[in-house]
């Protein structure tokens, strides 16, 4: 798939902050990509910049192949959905749906079509007389994005797009939204700062940190093979065991910490200190003692547990001190679940388990 | 306990109300029936005076005596229509220039920096700390033959020789824009002021030109600033009699002035009132129809 929007060293500057800091980037035609991390990463500035709401201090944005410089918003191709929606309160739903309809001069008839198609997708039909301060949260949501996709642009921009709803409204609008990109075939970047959204939307997605890229890759690559720790550490929960890398072998590296001997397959890292990524379903938690010592595992005892319904978290004090989480889905009943707080446990992972990570 | 204070919160709610009464219903009853009496050289000089102790058939005979005589006046003379029509004319083009030069400077008000903005409205209030009248003789001042509009203007050789500003309609129309001005940008300031940014962002993402988005989205959502702010200035502009007794020439009468001269010059204080209530029909009528717009926005909302 070729590269609908390039980021090429875009900087961009407020006073003595860098918001985003040279970085390089691609957005493929017909994908849904994510630009995820913490507030404040430059994510919401680089979507502004692809808007045209900033200008950048350093770099080009192009848009398939076309330098955007010197474009005002309203000639560029792409439209935006608001975090906070700004929908036009002086407007009916139809208003604002015709909105960016009316700027181009379509014929009536035209536009009555259109707006009709639009609030028809986001399952609005008969809205189209009511007032914006007469809808609740998610029906705002939906004009919005039936607003932001009318004039059919080349890349839908969403910033925050779900924040302001509530959690389970959330959730079930994450595959809608899903839904409707495959629907479209339109290229849709999301900024977010909720990984699991990041997950379950996008096809691809961006980590950034301090207006850096940190990763970009596959959900399934970010969250299994994260680049660094920092990354581990902000997709999904993760337990980070810092400790020495002695030898690297052609399929596997053999880690050391303190008394313990770790085993870690297939990561190109050199010998020196680094940490062992090991998300917490992977581990095993267990009364018996194994047979023979495990090749990774550790003895300790349960500090804590938490029951989140699905699956239980357990907090486990190793003898070194270290505490490391173990996540175990709750496929009995609770008759079944016999870890107790003190209890003195195993746990055991296998070497493909866990990410050797030397940043 | 509940006893008191279900009485004190009916003092409360009649409190308003009872101002109301006194500082308005009163006078107005008391103007509206002075309008329909007679002229008289008396103390006070109209007829007839209610006299409470001629009982039953003196309140008779008073209300057999009221006459629409002024109002016969007030419509027969060409001359207090005339004034009626200059003040008409005077309040809106003065509105339109208040509302032409007043949204540039609210807008400007409401984009500025937030730490800056108290600062910059107390400016646009400041001019209030000084006496009005001390205001409009200045610009008398200024306005005068030799004063600093014509040393300006011949200074920078926009004039050759001096022009008369005073006893003009211009310096009509100077002293009613300059005295007005914060009642036309502070209900401006507070519309614009409250307008979400990101509404004009939307406007440019979804194509409109700066311009348009100014006309599409910036005016509808100030048009409650704009009404305000255009009847805190036409009311008061209707019936003013300072700014164009100082500033203005004797030719071009407001109604104010007609009122000021029927009611201390020709002491025809019926004629005065029949003036003054049939300007309050007249500025009730805008009002009304501002206060229906409202309710049907309201409306709307619910």
């Amino acid at each position: 798939m070729a590269a609908l929007v390039t980021f090429e060293q875009i900087t961009k500057r407020f006073g003595a902050f860098t918001a985003v800091d040279a970085l390089t980037l691609e957005i493929r035609e017909r994908e849904f990509f994510a630009l995820l991390g913490p507030s404040g990463c430059g994510k919401t500035t680089l979507l502004r910049l692809l808007a045209g709401f900033e200008k950048p201090d350093g770099g080009r944005v192009l848009l398939a192949g076309q330098d955007l410089a010197g474009v005002p918003p309203y000639r560029r191709p792409v439209n935006m959905m608001f975090q906070s929606y700004a929908l036009f309160p002086h407007l009916t739903v139809a208003g604002n749906v015709a909105f960016g309809l009316r700027q181009d001069g379509l014929p009536k008839d035209e536009i009555a079509a259109r707006v009709d198609e639009m609030l028809a997708l986001v399952q609005l039909s008969g809205f189209g007389a009511r007032k914006v301060d007469q809808l609740s949260g998610g029906q705002r949501q939906r004009v919005a994005l039936a607003r932001s996709l009318a004039k059919r642009p080349k890349v839908l921009l969403l910033d925050e797009p779900l924040a302001a709803l509530d959690r389970k409204l959330r959730e079930e609008t994450r595959f809608e939204l899903k839904a409707l990109q495959t629907r479209l075939h339109t290229t849709f970047v999301i900024v977010t700062h909720d990984q699991d959204e990041a997950m379950t939307v996008a096809d691809r997605i961006a980590l950034m940190h301090q207006g850096r890229l940190a990763q970009v890759g596959t959900p399934v690559e970010v969250y299994e093979r994260p680049n660094s720790r920092w990354v581990a550490g902000f997709v999904g929960d993760v337990n980070l065991i810092e400790a020495r890398v002695t030898a690297v072998y052609p399929s596997f590296v053999t880690l050391e910490r303190g008394t313990m001997r770790l085993r870690a397959a297939g990561t190109a890292v050199a010998p020196g200190p680094a940490a062992l990524a090991l998300r917490p379903e992977k581990i095993r938690i267990g009364h018996a003692v194994p047979e023979r010592e495990p090749e990774n595992g550790a003895a300790g005892s349960v500090t804590d547990i938490g029951y989140f319904g699905t699956l239980s978290i357990y907090k486990v004090r190793i003898d070194d001190g270290l505490v490391l989480k173990a996540a175990v889905m709750n496929e009995q009943r609770d008759a079944a679940r016999a870890i107790h707080v003190n209890d003195r446990v195993w746990l055991s992972w296998a070497p493909e388990a866990g990410v050797v990570l030397a940043d | 306990m509940e006893q008191e204070r279900h009485w004190l919160t009916r003092l409360a709610i009649l409190a308003p109300y009872a101002w109301l009464v006194a500082f308005f219903l009163a006078p107005f009853l008391i103007v509206a029936k002075i309008s329909l009496s007679q002229t008289a050289i008396a103390q006070p000089p109209y007829l007839p005076v209610f006299d409470p102790a001629a009982g039953w058939e003196g309140l008779k005979e008073f209300l057999a005596a009221f006459s629409l005589d002024s109002y016969a006046a007030v419509f027969g003379d060409s001359l207090y229509l005339w004034s009626y029509l200059k003040s008409l004319a005077v309040a809106t083009l003065s509105t339109l220039i208040l509302l032409v030069l007043g949204y540039p400077v609210a807008y400007a008000l409401a984009r500025a920096p937030r730490r800056l903005q108290g600062a910059l409205v107390l400016l646009v209030v400041l001019p209030f700390w000084t006496s009005f009248l001390i205001r409009v003789y200045a610009w008398i001042n200024i306005l005068q033959h030799d004063g600093l509009l014509n040393q300006a203007l011949l200074a920078l050789r926009i004039l050759d020789a001096p022009v008369s500003w005073l006893a003009t309609d211009s310096a009509v129309y100077i002293g009613i824009v300059y005295s007005y001005f914060p009642f036309m940008v502070l209900p401006l300031y507070a519309a614009l002021e409250k307008m979400d940014e990101a509404l004009l962002e939307a406007a440019s993402d979804l194509g409109c030109p700066p311009w348009r988005a100014f006309l599409s989205v910036t005016v509808p959502l100030s048009l409650p600033g704009i009404l305000a702010g255009s009847l805190l200035c036409f009311i008061p502009i209707m019936g003013e009699f300072v700014i164009p007794d100082l500033l203005g020439s004797s030719s071009t009468a407001m109604i104010g002035q007609t009122l000021w001269l029927e009611f201390f010059g020709n002491r025809d204080w019926p004629v005065a009132s029949a003036l003054a209530i049939v300007l309050l029909v007249l500025l009730l009528t805008p009002l009304l129809i501002y206060r229906q717009r409202e309710a049907s926005v309201l409306e709307g909302r619910g």
